[in-house]
């Protein structure tokens, strides 16, 4: 069996072929996969287009074709739609630019020191061990209405008396930038670990300073750094629910596309609405990551 | 080096500045884990060790965590199984649909927590299946999968295919090959894939909220809690959890950069 490996090994592109090991190897993952992640979207779009049972009680619905739902949803969530991909831009680039900095720090000054460096990766992603409804909640009482930040605010007229911090979009914001960090900066220090600092003597050799070398050397190279980064924050604050929510940092009016979803999901149980709203946030997800990843010229990042 | 003048001295004083906002909510979570609970007020009250000590007098919060400590191990030791074999045969295996089931193995990390939970809890009830533990360790499977993918194919891409060569070229049979040479060589990126799916199983809140019925799990008790106040058992927990956790990375960090060191030296 091993020569039959390496004769189909040498033929082609170098990787062997045994169709029944290969099918061994997928097909568990790929019947999970099957069941739990590709018919729940088949579900998904069924369940969006239910019609209401007359007389029916609460989350009684009849398979239709209502596509009157997605009119419905978009036109009384219309708010919430646009408000979670502001939000989500904004705290992506937010933790963009926090993130940046830390990520050069790691993976360029630190290079030459393994232990520092070690240390200083643990340090982030060690908000990931500590539950990220607790970080949450940890901001929630610095916004509290009798919080010291709230009191300084108020004492120095910074805010206004009938002003309040917690349920703000700024308080929203920061929330979603300070829980998506970690998604930000490792991806960058994977890419900026790479960078060859010789290309950075070039630049100050040839009299750039080291602002346009950053901008004409550095920054174009962590391009791939920063696309997967993005994504891997933008997706998940689009769909968070938990920092928006009342039980944390806001109030209805911050509600995020994921509140609507829950609440029609598990509160209201209509079914067909929360479903609809999934479609169309997946729809947008798809849409909007393959067009980036078209424009940054990062396609090999899948 | 040349030096650049922003390193100098603005870039570690913002690094300083930047890691104490990161840990920020740490220290709040352990400085209040030790808040004398008897007093039903939120803000500080006094210091006790009265929540570590009897953290399961708080009988709910303690059973949440056994919930999620049981539904994380099962998860993890599922999905490190599965996404292992699929990271194997992607990344050593020639096949038809290859890049087709790349994509499918992508899709889940690109796809929001909030969309998954809804359309697995749609699944569940079309076909009528009632939600509890077995449906939030399907749930947890589902979306740990594709990291353990992601981080098992990152370890093989930094094997040299040569010692398995070796092994094959010695007469090894393939089985042999594999549990002598292969497996080996890929632990330590299979255990950093386990770790890493037990961390996102124990703290996900999303998938779980659609996918629970009335079972509790230690983030759906924090939830819940949170619009009233966090007690302080639930901040020993978090703290305890983090502390075992951040020992058991540094562990291994430090034992790699160290071993980078020795080799640095050598050379």
């Amino acid at each position: 069996m091993s020569t039959q490996v390496l004769v189909k090994k040498a033929k082609s592109t170098g990787k062997p072929k045994n169709s029944k090991v290969v099918l061994l190897l997928l097909l568990p993952g790929i019947f999970y996969l099957g069941l739990f992640f590709i018919t729940p979207f088949a579900s998904l779009i069924t369940t969006s287009l239910q019609a209401p049972v007359l007389g029916g009680g609460i989350g009684v619905y009849q398979p239709g074709l209502e596509f009157g739902n997605y009119v419905f949803v978009v036109t009384e969530y219309l708010d919430q739609i646009i408000r979670s991909f502001i939000y989500a831009t904004l705290a992506t680039l937010l933790a963009l630019a926090i993130s940046y900095p830390i990520a050069y720090f790691i993976a360029v000054k630190a290079r030459n020191k393994p232990v520092l460096q070690a240390l200083l990766l643990t340090l982030v992603i060690a908000p990931f061990f500590i539950s990220f409804l607790l970080r949450t909640f940890a901001w929630k009482q610095v916004f509290g209405q009798n919080s010291w930040l709230s009191t300084i605010l108020r004492d120095t007229g910074l805010m206004a008396d009938d002003q309040f911090l917690l349920g703000s979009s700024f308080a929203v914001v920061f929330g979603l930038t300070y829980n998506f960090i970690p998604f930000m900066t490792l991806p960058l220090y994977t890419n900026l670990e790479r960078l060859d600092t010789a290309l950075l003597e070039a630049g100050s050799d040839l009299y750039a300073t080291p602002t346009s070398t950053f901008w004409k050397v550095t920054f174009p190279l962590s391009i791939p750094g920063i696309t997967s980064g993005t994504l891997l924050t933008f997706i998940p604050v689009a769909g968070d629910f938990v920092t928006a929510s009342g039980n944390f940092l806001g109030t209805p009016n911050t509600s995020m596309i994921g509140n609507v979803i829950e609440a029609n999901y598990i509160t209201i149980q209509d079914f067909p609405s929360a479903s609809a709203l999934s479609v169309l946030l997946m729809a947008a997800i798809v849409v909007l990551v393959s067009v980036y990843i078209r424009r940054t010229g990062t396609e090999d990042l899948l | 080096m040349r030096r650049f003048s922003l390193g100098k001295y603005l870039l570690p004083t913002y690094v300083v500045l930047a890691f104490i906002f990161l840990m920020f909510p740490i220290a709040y979570t352990f400085v209040f884990s030790f808040n004398d609970p008897f007093k039903n007020t939120p803000g500080w009250q006094g210091f006790t060790f009265d929540n570590w000590t009897g953290v399961c007098n708080n009988e709910a919060v303690c059973q949440a965590f056994g919930n999620s400590v049981l539904i994380a191990v099962i998860a993890t030791i599922i999905s490190t199984i599965l996404g292992t074999m699929l990271a194997i045969a992607v990344s050593r295996y020639e096949f038809k649909f290859r890049s087709a089931t790349n994509l499918l193995l992508f899709l889940p990390l690109a796809t929001p927590e909030v969309v998954m939970g809804a359309g697995l809890a749609a699944q569940f009830f079309n076909v009528g299946i009632p939600r509890g533990l077995g449906t939030i360790i399907v749930g947890h499977i589902l979306f740990t999968l594709s990291f353990v993918v992601v981080t098992v194919k990152a370890r093989i891409a930094t094997l040299d295919p040569k010692l398995e060569e070796a092994g094959r070229d010695l007469y090894a049979p393939p089985t042999q090959v594999f549990m002598k040479i292969t497996l080996p060589l890929l632990l330590p990126g299979i255990m950093a894939a386990a770790l890493l799916s037990l961390a996102l199983s124990f703290d996900d809140y999303i998938v779980t909220a659609f996918n629970s019925g009335t079972e509790t799990t230690f983030p759906k008790y924090v939830y819940a809690a949170a619009l009233r106040g966090i007690p302080p058992e639930a901040n020993v927990i978090g703290s305890a959890v983090f502390f075992f956790a951040i020992a058991l990375v540094l562990v291994f960090q430090l034992g790699g950069a160290l071993k980078r060191k020795r080799h640095a030296k050598l050379k």
